[in-house]
């Protein structure tokens, strides 16, 4: 089965671990992520001010890609997942803009120089922007998710990490309960892992603060890392690589600045389930964490 | 005979005059056909101008009256007993609005109005001149009440009607009666023992000779119209002869089956077989088969029946049905807590110190589950300080419920406060947005517990707690200082919406009683009329109606009891004539009008093969009379050829 | 310092912008204090999230463009989510940026000379876009 799938810039680039143990899982559960054949920077933050047709364009230019391939596409980043959902959100219910962007798609002539024969047609958002864990839920099943596993992470704490823009605003997002979800705690449960309920699993992780303020994300990171440590847990899991670079790169600081402090992995979902179906460890790389998770994956033999 | 119509034109101060040229309005409709006498007053509602009307009556021999004043919904009664003073036939006095409908909405347009109150008073003519003399349908009153619910309110209510010397059959759901306030430690303001004043009420209730009280029972149907409701009471199987059951107790004490205590909310467990509360009135057990070991593992078990000395234990006993004739009925089915799932910002329940308001009273009481110790439910140990939260769920409109409950400011001051007293070094805080204190000493309260008892109040809505470290983190803000506040707490205590019992969502549909979308019961007139409901010979009393106190219960439930002895005073009742009729020799029996009718006031007369309507019930809203399609089904007083002469005196001025 | 309240300093044109803008009512706030509350970066602002909104009910628009606050939002949203009243002051402060910066009252605030450049090595990319999108208008 083909899924149209759109990996958004940062998987391509830094957070390219997440994009092939992506894959490659996906291969392993009987699904190909067809890329889309063009798509651009979804701007990575929706814009909250009412006025701006422009800042959704870029996010509303993907979702027309998409829907070329199909009437579903799926993502991995938080950041893009929140965009593209929004963004579709607006050209179902807003006429006006709908209007709008769709005269800029027209003369979008970029399309047509790299695909001969592309030809514009109007969106209105009949695309369903999934996101991969979505797609594991209800288009493969956890069930088959659990069969499908070769290796059971057992004795493995797993910290789920929701984030801010999987959950929020849950009106518009859909995606599970905003202070309570449970998605991530039940896929985990298909990997045969002890999942670890955390208090701070909805918190902010500092997002694009840290470009500006590095201290503030750390802040912002610390409390969630520390309220996952508290609770015992080997290896926090994210969707999101803004997330995992925040809640990664300063535990050197949380060692300062917390007594008691125990380094945590951050990894992505992904990655823990590309282990726990056997994927060829080429394809798991984890050369890119400030804090090694190999160390506490072999103890537990799992790699 | 001759048409004598009195014309009586109100000038309502300037309510109306200041619009309506009502001197010219008089002067016109003099001449009109039909109209034997023409005047105009200041107020006509006055003693002054109902003495006009009726000495009009005398003097000029009338045959009918139009007053064209404000809407009849004010004043058609007033001016239909003067009326009737008078001698005349009430139903021939009628009201013609031009006030709401005429000079408050044409206020821009003198002239139009006033030719618009002259039409409009031409229509009432014409009406009137073909009104007949009705009278009052009368039917039988069973001055026998029926009360849902034996909270504080359903208590009150049946004792008052009972008092008042009618028959009362109070049902209530639970094996006891008391509801919630049979659950509280102590009441605001006073502090008094919540059930050292209830359990008087309690008992007198059970043993009043003229009242019928079944507990542990519902009500399964109501059928009929006020004055003669016919009520099915189900009596649910108790597996215990409760007539014979001395309330010994040896059943509850050798069960060996455990289930969590809806009395103690959950906090303690109960056997299977189980009086509710030591206080419980009846003091009698029932038996919950869906915990019982008997009836889960096919008949193991038995020994309630076994150590029981006087043979009790039915476990064969059915539900048992019982029918009784009320002519009124009180619906008085209180409140439950919003549940603690839908709060997940603090837990949704899954923190064991984070309780609820009424595991805190539970807790509080010294026969509840910690013997009167405010111990945490994790551990035991006794918690040093203690964060409680106002409007959890209340005063929300984005995410929960958008109305204020009302009592939870008063309540959880008085938790703070029983809090110091129990723990002498213990620290209460309280997060607010607002201190709601309007009843009598209930500010003076709140101040005792700021200034005497150290409860710090902080200004702000919580915004997440969860638990680290053994503790209750509270996130919170003091809105006052501008400082965000985190809290390390041993407990915290949610102060939840009050929002009506579920199980009676069912019941007032049943019953159809209108309630407000977070299923209150509706009111007659938000102002005037608190304890009835709109649908005649239902009375509604307590939290059923709408969050509110227990002095507030009180007195909501006498008011409802003194509707109902009123309505009992007299042998009959008197409803308005003005309903459907059918004529039998044009009727086709097509039965449109039993379908339409939304009172099941139309019935097909299987011998006659005609349809009838039932006069007791009718409600005159019309509905048959439009569907008829042979044009059998008429209005009284509002025939067709009225309403064609209505119609032309509109159009042609 | 006495604040002189008059009907044209809370009825100012400016504040219709400022809501048009963020798609929000000003006046729907009841100063219950919970955006403040689960703020995330709250201890960095100057002026605490409640405070901004009464500050502009007030008609003080100045004080508030002139705060740290409103470039130490990090979009989270938490604040919107638990608005018992519905009020997304997330957005506020989109739109009191957009305000900000297209009144040239404020500079863009991320100099690209100051990103560092461990921030271009090694930051994921969407951090960079969505700093420039939301600092810099």
């Amino acid at each position: 089965m083909k899924i149209p799938y759109y990996p958004g810039c940062t998987l391509h680039e830094r957070a390219r671990d997440f994009d092939v143990s992506a894959k490659e899982c996906a291969k392993a559960l009987g699904v190909e992520l067809e890329e889309l054949p063009i798509w651009t920077c979804c701007g990575a933050v929706y814009p909250l001010v009412t006025d701006s047709v422009m800042d959704v364009l870029a996010g509303v230019r993907n979702l027309s890609y998409a829907s070329r391939l199909g009437d579903k596409v799926v993502t991995l980043c938080s950041f893009c997942y929140n965009v593209l959902k929004r963004s579709n959100n607006v050209m179902r219910g807003n006429k006006d803009k709908r209007d709008k962007a769709n005269l800029f798609l027209r003369a979008d002539t970029e399309a047509r120089e790299r695909i001969p024969s592309y030809t514009h047609e109007d969106y209105e958002g009949q695309v369903e922007v999934l996101h991969y864990i979505e797609m594991l839920r209800d288009v493969v099943g956890y069930d088959r998710v659990a069969e499908a596993v070769t290796k059971k992470l057992e004795g493995l704490k797993v910290a789920p990490y929701y984030g801010c823009m999987l959950l929020r605003p849950a009106k518009e997002m859909k995606f599970d309960d905003p202070e309570q979800p449970t998605i991530f705690e039940e896929f985990l449960e298909a990997l045969g892992c002890d999942v670890v309920d955390f208090p701070m699993k909805t918190e902010c992780c500092g997002g694009f603060q840290v470009v500006k303020d590095e201290d503030l994300a750390a802040s912002c990171s610390q409390n969630v890392v520390v309220s996952a440590v508290k609770r015992d847990a080997d290896v926090i899991v994210t969707t999101c690589p803004l997330c995992r670079y925040n809640l990664d790169r300063h535990q050197d600081k949380m060692a300062e600045e917390v007594k008691g402090f125990r380094k945590l992995p951050v990894i992505y979902f992904t990655q823990l389930l590309g282990i726990a179906l056997g994927v060829d460890k080429e394809h798991l790389d984890f050369s890119d964490n400030t804090v090694d998770p190999r160390p506490v994956l072999a103890e537990k033999s799992l790699i | 005979m001759e048409e004598r119509i009195g014309v009586f034109v109100c000038h309502c101060g300037t309510n109306i005059a200041a619009t309506v040229d009502v001197k010219r309005v008089a002067e016109e409709l003099a001449g009109y056909p039909g109209v034997a006498f023409s005047t105009d007053y200041t107020y006509m509602c006055s003693d002054p101008g109902q003495n006009m009307v009726k000495d009009a009556i005398k003097e000029h021999d009338l045959t009918g009256v139009i007053v064209a004043a404000c809407s009849p919904t004010l004043h058609e009664a007033t001016f239909r007993r003067a009326g009737t003073a008078a001698g005349m036939n009430p139903y021939q006095v009628e009201i013609s609005n031009i006030r709401e409908q005429c000079s408050w909405v044409h206020q821009g347009d003198k002239d139009a109005a006033t030719d618009k109150a002259i039409r409009t008073i031409k229509v009432m003519i014409e009406k009137a001149r073909l009104d007949e003399a009705l009278d009052p349908i009368s039917v039988p009153m069973t001055p026998r009440a029926l009360v849902v619910g034996g909270g504080i309110a359903g208590i009150q209510a049946a004792l008052d009607i009972a008092n008042a010397g009618h028959e009362v059959v109070l049902v209530e759901k639970e094996a006891s009666i008391g509801g919630h306030m049979a659950q509280l430690s102590e009441t605001f303001p006073t502090l008094d023992c919540s059930q050292c004043i209830m359990t008087p009420k309690m008992v007198e209730v059970a043993q009043h000779p003229k009242v019928t009280l079944l507990t542990y029972s519902e009500v399964d149907d109501v059928s009929g119209y006020v004055g003669n409701f016919k009520v099915k009471v189900r009596k649910k199987a108790s597996y215990v002869n409760r007539d014979v059951c001395t309330g010994c107790g040896l059943c509850s004490e050798k069960c060996p089956a455990k289930a969590p205590s809806e009395f103690d909310e959950g906090l303690a467990e109960r056997p299977a077989i189980y009086t509710p509360f030591p206080q419980a009135v009846p003091n009698k057990p029932v038996l919950d088969a869906s915990h019982c070991t008997w009836f889960l593992k096919d008949g193991k078990c038995g020994v309630c029946a076994k150590v029981c000395p006087l043979d009790c234990i039915d476990y064969e006993q059915q539900d048992e049905f019982v029918e009784y004739e009320v002519g009124a009925i009180v619906v008085a089915t209180g409140y439950d807590l919003y549940p603690i799932e839908n709060m997940g910002e603090y837990g949704g329940g899954k923190y064991p110190d984070v309780v609820t308001s009424l595991q805190f009273e539970r807790m509080l009481s010294a026969s509840g589950p910690t013997g009167g110790e405010v111990r945490r439910p994790s551990d035991g140990e006794i918690p040093k300080e203690v964060v409680f939260l106002t409007c959890c769920g209340s005063r929300d409109p984005e995410s929960h419920l958008p109305y204020c409950s009302k009592v939870c400011c008063m309540y959880l001051t008085k938790h703070a406060m029983l809090y110091k007293h129990n723990v002498h070094e213990g620290q209460a805080y309280v997060f607010y947005m607002d201190v709601r204190t309007g009843g009598k000493g209930y500010e003076e309260f709140y101040t005792r517990a700021a200034e005497e008892d150290d409860v710090l109040y902080i200004r702000g809505k919580v915004s997440k707690i969860f638990e680290e470290d053994g503790k209750v983190m509270v996130w919170g803000v003091d809105t006052l200082s501008g400082k965000k506040i985190e809290i390390a707490a041993d407990m915290a205590v949610l102060g939840l919406a009050t929002v009506p019992n579920a199980a009676a969502r069912d019941l007032a549909n049943m019953l159809k009683i209108h309630q407000n979308e977070w299923g209150f019961l509706s009111e007659a007139h938000p102002k005037l009329r608190p304890v009835e409901s709109l649908a005649p010979g239902f009375y509604i009393a307590g939290a059923a109606q709408g969050p509110k106190d227990i002095p507030e219960s009180v007195a909501q439930a006498s008011g409802a009891a003194s509707k109902v002895a009123a309505l009992f005073a007299e042998k009959e009742y008197h409803r308005e004539p003005i309903i459907a009729n059918i004529d039998e020799d044009t009727c086709a029996g097509c039965r449109v009008c039993v379908s339409v009718c939304p009172y099941d006031a139309a019935e097909f007369d299987e011998e006659k093969k005609v349809a009838h309507i039932k006069e007791a019930i009718c409600e005159g809203c019309g509905a048959c009379i439009a569907a008829c399609p042979s044009g059998s089904a008429t209005q009284k007083n509002l025939t067709d050829d009225q309403l064609y002469k209505m119609v032309s005196a509109a159009l042609e001025g | 310092m006495r604040l002189r309240l008059t009907t044209d300093m809370i009825r100012d044109d400016m504040l219709d912008r400022v809501e048009t803008l963020s798609g929000q009512k000003l006046m729907a706030c009841y100063q219950c204090g919970r955006c403040s509350a689960g703020c995330p970066v709250v201890d960095e602002m100057d002026i605490v999230p409640s405070e901004v909104i009464r500050l502009l009910q007030l008609g003080q628009l100045d004080e508030v463009l002139a705060s740290k606050t409103i470039w130490t939002c990090a979009s989270c949203l938490q604040c919107a989510s638990r608005c018992p009243k519905g009020v997304e002051f997330s957005n506020i402060c989109d739109a009191l940026r957009a305000i900000a910066l297209r009144a040239r009252l404020s500079e863009p605030r991320v100099d690209a000379d100051e990103v560092t450049p461990v921030m271009v090595t090694d930051a994921p990319q969407m951090g960079v876009v969505g700093a420039l999108r939301k600092l810099n208008g």
